[in-house]
């Protein structure tokens, strides 16, 4: 093994193509008797590809939190820097084909489910160039086989059933993954859902993201059991570290293979932080220390995980992430740009979109003589 | 082994039924033997006595006696035989209409969509094995099996997430609720899930899906098991809400709200599944279906205009029938959508009537009348009203059990003809 591994290395230098093999820490199992493999292979065009998509992220999210100051995004806006190993992660370990569900905290899946970083800061700020036009905000944006972006906890577990019990009726060899965090896992319609989806044996990848804290609520304030991988009960589990993004590939892959082969649904919790608090009202410091989350950041973060891992094995050189750190800032820069001056939706769009494939109706306004038009 | 109903066969292949044409054979004899010459020996032995003792026990039947019964079923007199052509007409038996229930017609409309469209498929509690709690979808599960037709547990919120999210992924289902009243454990899928989400995706998510079970009073149910939902779903934008009264409406409404792209809430009624209607052969199609949003005039009239939804729709009817007597017309409007209402059809009968009643099963505040009110008021309907629209409504309180205080619960016939004399100050 030794010396095929020297034999691919030095392959590899002359290809221009480096692998480094990674050991990371088993997973706990519930159920299971076997669990995804303990090592994986980085190529350097994957690495590079997940540090970029991560460090996009990553800066995107941050960039929103400056418009939200600067009071160009108003409502609700919940960020996702510091998880962005699990969507990246997820995303890797799945098809595009694949279908994917998830709450408010939406933004990184809007990423990585293919919508474009201008689309997204434009829905923020509510601009026509928005990916919902404007009309839905940072908790409701959808692309090809995501379906949101939902703002009710725990109300996007049984519509990812429902996604699911689709693949398993057309008989397409999709699967679906259904996040959730670990507030909601408190909520009366997951078990609902688990247990039908194991009724029926739904292909469904139930993920728990745990950042350790529902709003304002720690885990163990909230949940009699925080061991989220076991309350699926009859449903197998394992706890996977979400702070590494090839852990997460890999134990996404394993997820993906079990449900592709007709055993039924199983349940990941992905262990994970975020740096924010639950959303831009909330300033994240008092029910958690500065301590904590400065430990987090230097010890645990994914991007900087991932650089060091790069940079030891030789996949990559400090010049070559900071070219590509350069370049993100460019792109968002413009994306924020276009955001903030891209013109809001015209009036004329205010009551389309009600109904789909339907003829054109009215609509009353705020007073009876006013008489709006809809079109779908 | 299917069940199909003697009326369905003959229906189908336009047979009369054998009594009747029994019936009209026998008039047609006599007619021909009242025309005859005098002194024929037919007409002879019509009144003949037969001489000497009579037999023990009942007398027999006469051919006149039977005649007799048949001239009053039939509503002829024997003056009338005279006219070879209008007795011929008027002792002529037509094949009935087929009589279909409501419960039929809406398994037979589910059952065609199935058919047609293989992404088509039922889920809910006891829909499957059970044939329905109500048997609205019995033979279907023998038919299409466990794929397409789903026995889900107890889980409302549970199992109408799933089905929204099946309908997000491109299937058409069906989402079957016991009554509507268990519906309110999963009010958040049917409004923040599937209503709302073709508005907020900008018209990038469908939701194809139905929501449909029974809705309001049944009988000694008591309070948790009779509410009216009509005006809790009518009220938000998103969803379509229709109330099917007769069998036509069940079949075409359900259909249209199957093939619609669109959350539909088909509000149904456990009192009506039992009760048969006549059914058009163009109803029976399985390309039937009515428009959503459209209202239907049962029945024409000058003075007064009741409107109404459901189950009521027959109460106006039966009223109607009365006040007929009395020589008031009343005109019958079936709203058939509850939303988006059809405001336009109440509005022309209004201003040809000048009188508007509404009558709902469901409770006065902020109810389905409520709304018709406040719509007449701001339309043109309004300069053509000789008296405040009337509302009539169930009663303000959650539904007794006892039969005496459920009768008084909601609308009685004698609370509409009280109400159209009040309203034409009679």
């Amino acid at each position: 093994y030794e010396n095929l591994m020297t034999v691919l290395k030095n392959i590899s230098i002359v290809f221009n193509l480096l692998l480094c093999t990674h050991p990371f820490k088993k997973c706990e199992l519930h159920r299971l008797d076997q669990g995804p493999p303990t090592q994986a292979l980085l190529t350097r065009e994957q690495g590079l590809k997940y540090y970029r998509t991560m460090q996009t992220m990553r800066r995107m999210e941050l960039k929103a939190d400056q418009l939200y100051k600067q009071k160009i995004i108003r409502g609700f806006c919940h960020l996702y820097d510091g998880q962005e190993a699990c969507a990246v992660g997820i995303e890797a370990g799945i098809n595009p084909s694949d279908h994917l569900i998830t709450a408010y905290r939406a933004h990184g899946y809007t990423y990585t489910r293919g919508v474009s970083v201008k689309e997204i800061l434009a829905e923020l700020t509510g601009r026509r160039g928005g990916v919902a036009k404007g009309k839905g905000g940072s908790m409701h944006m959808y692309a090809k086989h995501f379906y949101g972006g939902n703002g009710i906890v725990g109300a996007q577990v049984p519509l990812g059933a429902g996604l699911a019990l689709a693949c398993q009726y057309k008989g397409n060899n999709e699967v679906c993954v259904t996040l959730y965090g670990d507030g909601a896992a408190n909520q009366g319609q997951i078990f609902e859902s688990f247990n039908m989806a194991a009724l029926w044996k739904l292909p469904c990848i139930f993920i728990c993201e745990n950042n350790k804290y529902g709003m304002g609520t720690s885990v163990e304030r909230a949940s009699a059991s925080t061991d989220y991988f076991k309350r699926g009960d009859f449903i197998p589990g394992l706890k996977v570290d979400g702070m590494d993004v090839l852990t997460v590939r890999e134990a996404t892959k394993f997820a993906a293979d079990y449900c592709r082969s007709g055993k039924g649904p199983i349940l990941m919790e992905l262990e994970t932080y975020r740096y924010h608090g639950h959303s831009m009202s909330d300033p994240g410091v008092s029910y958690r220390t500065r301590e904590e989350i400065q430990e987090v950041r230097s010890k645990s973060d994914p991007i900087s995980m991932l650089k060091d891992r790069m940079i030891s094995n030789n996949m990559a050189s400090l010049e070559e992430i900071k070219e590509i750190d350069v370049e993100i800032r460019k792109e968002i820069e413009e994306a924020a740009q276009f955001a903030t001056s891209d013109p809001e939706p015209p009036l004329e769009e205010l009551c389309n979109h009600i109904f789909y494939n339907e003829p054109p109706m009215e609509v009353r306004g705020t007073n009876p003589w006013s008489k709006l038009k809809s079109i779908s | 082994m299917d069940k199909i109903r003697n009326e369905q066969i003959r229906g189908t292949v336009k047979v009369e039924q054998f009594g009747d044409k029994a019936r009209e054979a026998r008039l047609r004899w006599f007619g021909r033997v009242l025309r005859r010459n005098r002194g024929y020996i037919g007409q002879r032995m019509l009144e003949m006595e037969l001489p000497g003792r009579r037999r023990r026990g009942r007398p027999q039947r006469r051919f006149m006696d039977v005649v007799k019964v048949d001239m009053e079923m039939v509503g002829v007199k024997v003056e009338e035989a005279v006219d070879r052509a209008r007795w011929r007409q008027m002792i002529h038996c037509d094949f009935q209409l087929l009589q279909v229930t409501v419960r039929d017609a809406l398994n037979q409309a589910m059952d065609e969509e199935l058919e047609r469209d293989e992404r088509v498929f039922l889920l809910g509690e006891e829909v499957a094995q059970y044939d329905g709690a109500y048997k609205v979808s019995r033979g279907l599960w023998k038919k299409y099996g466990d794929k397409r037709i789903i026995d889900t547990p107890i889980s409302e919120m549970g199992f109408a997430g799933i089905a929204v999210g099946a309908a997000m992924a491109g299937l058409r289902p069906i989402c079957e609720f016991m009554t509507f009243n268990f519906s309110m454990q999963a009010i958040d899928q049917v409004i923040n899930s599937a209503a709302k989400t073709c508005y907020m995706s900008a018209g990038l998510q469908a939701v194809p899906i139905v929501f449909r079970g029974p809705n309001g009073a049944s009988a000694g149910v008591a309070a948790q098991h009779s509410q009216c939902f009509a005006a809790w779903y009518g009220h938000c934008p998103g969803l379509k809400v229709v109330s099917p009264w007769n069998s036509e409406d069940a079949r075409g409404l359900l259909k249209s709200a199957i093939r619609d792209d669109n959350p539909v809430v088909v509000l149904e009624n456990e009192l009506m599944y039992g009760v048969a209607f006549e059914v058009s052969e163009q109803g029976l199609s399985k390309d039937f279906t009515i428009p959503i949003g459209k209202a239907k005039v049962e029945r024409p009239g000058n003075h007064v205009t009741l409107v109404s939804h459901s189950r009521m729709v027959g109460h106006c009817l039966d009223a109607a029938a009365v006040l007929a007597k009395e020589g008031i017309e009343c005109e019958v409007i079936n709203l058939r959508t509850i939303r988006p209402l059809d405001v336009e059809t109440i509005e022309a009968s209004v201003v040809k009537t000048n009188h508007l009643i509404t009558v709902e099963g469901g409770w006065p505040q902020f109810g389905v009348g409520a709304e018709i009110c406040a719509r007449i008021m701001e339309g043109p309907a309004f300069n053509y009203l000789d008296a405040p629209v009337i509302r009539v409504t169930g009663v303000d309180i959650p539904m007794p059990y006892a039969k005496i205080l459920e009768d008084n619960s909601t609308p009685q016939i004698k609370d509409i003809i009280f109400s159209v004399k009040k309203t034409l100050n009679m």
